[in-house]
């Protein structure tokens, strides 16, 4: 598996951390309230098809990315830069 | 034995060798299994359950039964197929699963049971007594059945792995794939063509024909030859794609050319391929018919091969069967090498002959007459059996594409009526195409000309444009087959070969209502062996049809799964051997840790030394000890440079802490250190360590030697996603930095004169950091203290630590001090109930490890919405707290568990555990963290620890964390 790390190019996955999904960019603000919490912390989706994904190129340039990816072919649709998809 | 004439083989460079200890002569260009048969030898395995005697059946990867050890001792490599063996000088083979040789093996006993050892009988007679399974039944099964044995030592062989990246994979040499890889190349795409033989040409190799007005070899190597000097393409040989993934991943194992004692034996390759063509051919499938497995019975394309290719024949007077044109292009073949053909039997009724041989239209082979060999040959036509005399039987029952790379992503090939075969599914594997026999074009113009429309395709799929160019002229037969899978009849007839599975066995299956193709393969074995059933599998389902009532496509295949063909661990796990499994990180004071005879254990990739033994010391417990009562009298010196260090810089970089830690460390000040926790955002404590200020905008963290990596993926996540708004940035700068702890009552004036300056409580107070001098070079101090006493940390740039070290050291042993290991360090440290990932271990809060008063409430911080729920804040929970054995028994043991004394221990009644243990010399007793629920308010009662696994219980009294020094005067000293 490779994935298009937006800063590197194409990599292998050997070079990425898996975070999960990408919900994790939308931190409940402050005041939230526990149900708010809960689903940011624990509820996940599993969908068949097309997943949005949260991938760290620990081995590269140290880039939190946002992949899109379609969990039933596998196929890997794009990359972003975390920090630019959680402006 | 050997025939005239050229064939690929080099007659002027013979080769010696062994088999079973006795001397043969090959010749440069044979595999073992064509050396073999032109030395004579016909029985070369037993087989997996029966010990039956086997020959060699066919000539390529798909062998089933002629599977050898090669070489003995260490290195020996078991189950190697002799069919894939090149010979070279000096090459050692032996027959396996037999006792005392294959042939005369008294393990065949095995045959006689036969009527009883069908499929199932294990399952259905070893029921009971239940212990025996495993003590009885289980180990004597083993040692009857089987294949080849490692010899359980530490193999010499050595793999490689690498990665290739190309737009074109062209899986198979043959005419479809040089085909496919020349109108690729010549439209300038990037080409790999991957050939599992040790040369290009596949079936060209093995047959007398012409492509292009040239012999069909002449005509491939050609080709290889042009292919190779073009830029753009990689001819790889002895090289088998044995698997196809994700995103046009293939997995391909290459072997280097065979020779004596080269422990290098070849790479394990990952090829990336922007499209690929999957040109693999195809495999001949045998017939079941009684005894169709003795020795001399063979495939009909592969006695071809042997004849055309090696020269070679394993006997004198050959029968063909067959139900396609194969059998008589087997007896033309045969008849021009001068051998004797002494029946053509051909199942289809309506064929004709006009090769001056014995010749049957619409006969059936029945049986084999012969002991450890054919001798005879029976068959019926009509209502009469006959026989004829024959050592040799060339069979062939069609062909089956090689559709299982098409398969490897989930793909079901698509049964064909017509040519009575599965061919790959269109698009089952995005960006394959598939070209020859593979796809089933059986003649060699189908083959040239689908190669060509394959490598044109790919090329417009690439978008680049194909050159025109003519297919070369060549044979263009018709393919026409009387599907034939069983000749009914009395006696065993065989599908799996490798596997030993039956008619038989496949129809009880049935019988017994493994009807699905699935079950069956369980039940039986079928296609389980290395060979993964490549001749045996589409003959058994059409059995499994024919028992079940239903048609093959009904019916279905098993699912094809990689590798294609066996792989050594080895190959893929190459390069992760020993150390390279996982690499070493050596401190600067590694050599001199190393040089003090200081036992080195692992703390992650790094290595630490646990103590460092003086004279006279014959256990670690008196050295540590030592180290304690040393530093806790004197000074001690300890490198701590494996603790994580992250560089902090920017405007925003207090605010940007503040966010990260649960306590304030904006309102730190300039040169003082703190201590701070962060929280996992489910509120769990994720790491602890020291931040020190180093300037206005420029703050130094600390992190665990464990969490190092993981604290710093989360500093990268909470700036680049949750606030980037933050103008700050980091580094990790653990590898820059050496860093020392100097810990004892004498750390004052070590350092002092270490750096030249004095360091007095005024001068340098707890918790102060700041740049300071030795030896010329700038250096950062730390009054920080993990060991309780009065304690610097002192780091330089690494490129100084071993020099520093020693220096440290020295002034240290000046001192009645010394170097101090992990052990110490950790026995100090649970004096003084300080907490390492032991405690923090993933499941505890701030508020269990008694620090709920460091989560500040004045801002946001990772974890703290979190960390408020109210079953992380709850009194019943377990507490840190320390434990003191009390009762008769001294001993504490970390993992154990807590009890009310009077409680039953069990899990019902669990209260806690614990977490740390340490002997103190300092308090004369064990010592012991742990985890107590209401422990903070149980301080002073009694507890009982158990230990199942040991039996083991102590009456322990519940105490503070800590006991030594509880008010930490020594380290403010």
């Amino acid at each position: 598996m490779r994935l298009p790390c937006p800063i590197c190019g194409e990599r292998d996955r050997r070079e990425f951390y898996y975070a999960g999904h990408a919900v994790a960019l939308e931190r409940p603000g402050e005041g939230a309230g526990a149900k708010a919490w809960d689903d940011y912390v624990h509820n996940r989706e599993n969908p068949c098809g097309e997943t949005r994904d949260l991938w760290f190129h620990e081995s590269g340039c140290g880039a939190w990315l946002v992949v899109t990816r379609d969990t039933a072919s596998h196929a890997v649709l794009s990359a972003v830069l975390a920090e630019e998809a959680a402006r | 034995m050997r025939l005239d004439g050229d064939g690929l083989i080099d007659r002027s460079r013979p080769l010696a060798f062994t088999f079973d200890g006795r001397q043969h002569l090959g010749f440069e260009g044979d595999t073992l299994a064509s050396a073999l048969m032109g030395a004579g030898v016909k029985v070369v395995a037993r087989s997996f359950k029966y010990h039956r005697p086997r020959g060699v059946f066919t000539a390529g990867s798909e062998e089933p039964n002629a599977l050898v050890t090669l070489g003995h001792g260490a290195g020996q490599e078991p189950n190697a197929r002799a069919t894939m063996v090149e010979l070279y000088e000096g090459l050692q083979a032996f027959g396996q699963n037999a006792w005392p040789s294959v042939e005369f093996d008294l393990m065949a006993v095995n045959d006689l049971g036969a009527p009883f050892l069908g499929a199932g009988f294990y399952y259905k007679t070893f029921m009971w007594p239940r212990a025996f399974w495993e003590k009885v039944y289980e180990p004597v099964i083993r040692r009857a059945a089987g294949l080849g044995t490692l010899s359980r030592k530490t193999g010499p062989e050595r793999w490689e792995r690498a990665f290739a990246h190309c737009d074109v994979l062209v899986i198979g040499a043959g005419p479809s794939g040089l085909m496919a890889a020349m109108t690729a190349a010549e439209a300038g795409a990037d080409v790999i063509l991957a050939e599992e033989d040790t040369r290009a040409g596949g079936r060209l190799n093995a047959e007398v024909e012409e492509v292009d007005g040239q012999a069909g070899h002449a005509w491939a190597e050609a080709m290889r030859v042009r292919l190779a000097a073009m830029g753009n393409v990689r001819v790889m040989t002895r090289t088998a794609v044995v698997g196809g993934y994700d995103q046009g991943t293939y997995a391909a194992l290459e072997r280097l050319a065979t020779e004596a004692d080269r422990a290098l034996k070849g790479c394990f390759w990952r090829i990336v391929a922007k499209r690929s063509v999957l040109a693999a051919g195809a495999i001949e499938r045998p017939v079941a018919f009684a005894n169709n497995d003795r020795p001399g019975v063979m495939m009909a394309g592969a006695l071809r091969a042997y004849v055309n290719r090696w020269r070679v024949c394993p006997g004198r007077r050959v029968a063909v069967f067959a139900n396609s044109d194969a059998g008589h292009r087997t007896a033309r073949d045969l008849k021009a090498a001068g051998v004797h053909v002494s029946a053509l039997i051909d199942a289809r009724a309506d064929a004709v002959c006009d090769l001056d041989v014995p010749f049957y239209a619409g006969g059936q082979v029945c049986g084999t007459v012969g002991r450890k060999g054919v001798e005879a040959v029976r068959f019926r036509q009509g209502d009469r059996i006959e026989a004829v005399q024959a050592d040799v039987l060339a069979m062939s029952g069609g062909w089956n594409p090689s559709v299982h790379l098409s398969c490897h992503m989930g793909g079901r090939p698509v049964w064909d009526e017509g040519l009575a075969a599965f061919l790959p599914r269109e698009g089952a594997v995005p960006g394959m195409r598939y070209a020859g026999a593979a796809m089933g074009a059986f003649s060699t113009r189908g083959c040239l000309e689908s190669g060509a429309a394959a490598g044109r395709a790919v090329v417009e799929d690439l978008g680049l444009q194909a050159v025109e160019a003519p297919v070369p002229g060549a044979e263009d037969g018709t393919y026409e087959i009387t599907p034939f899978w069983h000749v009914p009849g009395k006696g065993r007839s065989w599908l799996d070969f490798q596997n030993d599975v039956t008619v038989k066995d496949v129809t009880l299956a049935a019988q017994e209502n493994f009807t699905s193709v699935e079950h069956m393969k369980r039940y039986t074995t079928q296609g389980m062996a290395p060979d993964q059933g490549k001749n045996s599998n589409v003959a058994a389902l059409a059995v499994l049809a024919d028992a079940t009532g239903r048609g093959i496509a009904e019916t279905g295949t098993t699912t094809f799964r990689p590798p294609y063909v066996p792989v050594p661990i080895a190959a893929m796990g190459a390069g992760a051997k020993g150390k390279g499994f996982a690499p070493e990180r050596f401190t600067t004071s590694h050599a001199a840790s190393v040089a003090r005879n200081a036992p080195m254990i692992e703390a992650g990739l790094w290595y630490r030394p646990s103590y460092f033994p003086k004279a006279g010391e014959t256990q670690w417990r008196q050295s540590c000890d030592r180290e304690v009562r040393m530093v806790r009298d004197h000074v001690g010196i300890c490198d701590v440079s494996t603790l994580g260090k992250i560089d902090v810089q920017g405007p925003d970089a207090a605010a940007f802490l503040d966010f990260l830690y649960t306590g304030m460390m904006s309102t730190l000040k300039v040169g003082r250190v703190r201590y701070g926790l962060m929280l996992r955002v489910d509120g769990h404590v994720m790491d602890d360590g020291t931040c020190a200020r180093l300037g206005d905008r420029h703050f130094l963290v600390s992190t665990t030697t464990a969490a190092a990596g993981q604290v710093m993926r989360h500093m990268e996540f909470a700036h680049q996603v949750l606030r980037p708004d933050l103008d700050v940035r980091f580094a990790s700068v653990t590898e820059q930095w050496a860093q020392f702890a100097v810990a004892g009552p004498k750390s004052r004036t070590l350092l002092e004169e270490v750096v030249g300056q004095a360091l007095g409580n005024e001068d340098w107070p707890f918790m102060a950091c700041g740049d300071v001098r030795t030896g010329g070079i700038g250096a950062r101090l730390f009054r920080i203290s993990f060991s309780g006493e009065l304690a610097y940390e002192i780091a330089v740039p690494s490129r100084y630590g071993a020099a520093l070290f020693d220096l440290l050291v020295e002034k240290a042993e000046a001192r009645e001090g010394g170097p101090y290991g992990m052990e110490a360090l950790n026995v100090m440290r649970i004096e003084k109930g300080f907490i390492t990932h032991a405690e923090i271990h993933g499941r505890t809060t701030a508020f269990d490890i008694g620090m709920q008063g460091m989560m500040s409430d004045r801002k946001d911080f990772i974890g703290k919405a979190m960390a408020a729920r109210p079953g992380l804040m709850d009194e019943d929970r377990a507490q840190l707290v320390g434990l003191k054995p009390v009762g008769a028994v001294k001993e504490l043991i970390a993992g154990a568990h807590l009890f009310a004394p009077g409680a039953e221990a069990v899990s019902e009644t669990d209260e806690g555990y614990i977490t740390s243990v340490a002997f103190s010399p300092m308090l004369g007793h064990v010592i012991g963290l742990g985890f107590l629920a209401r422990g903070r308010a149980r301080i002073g009662e009694h507890v009982r620890m158990v230990e199942h696994l040991k039996g083991s219980a102590t009456l322990c009294e519940v105490v503070a964390p800590g006991g030594f020094d509880p008010e930490g005067g020594r380290m403010r000293g």
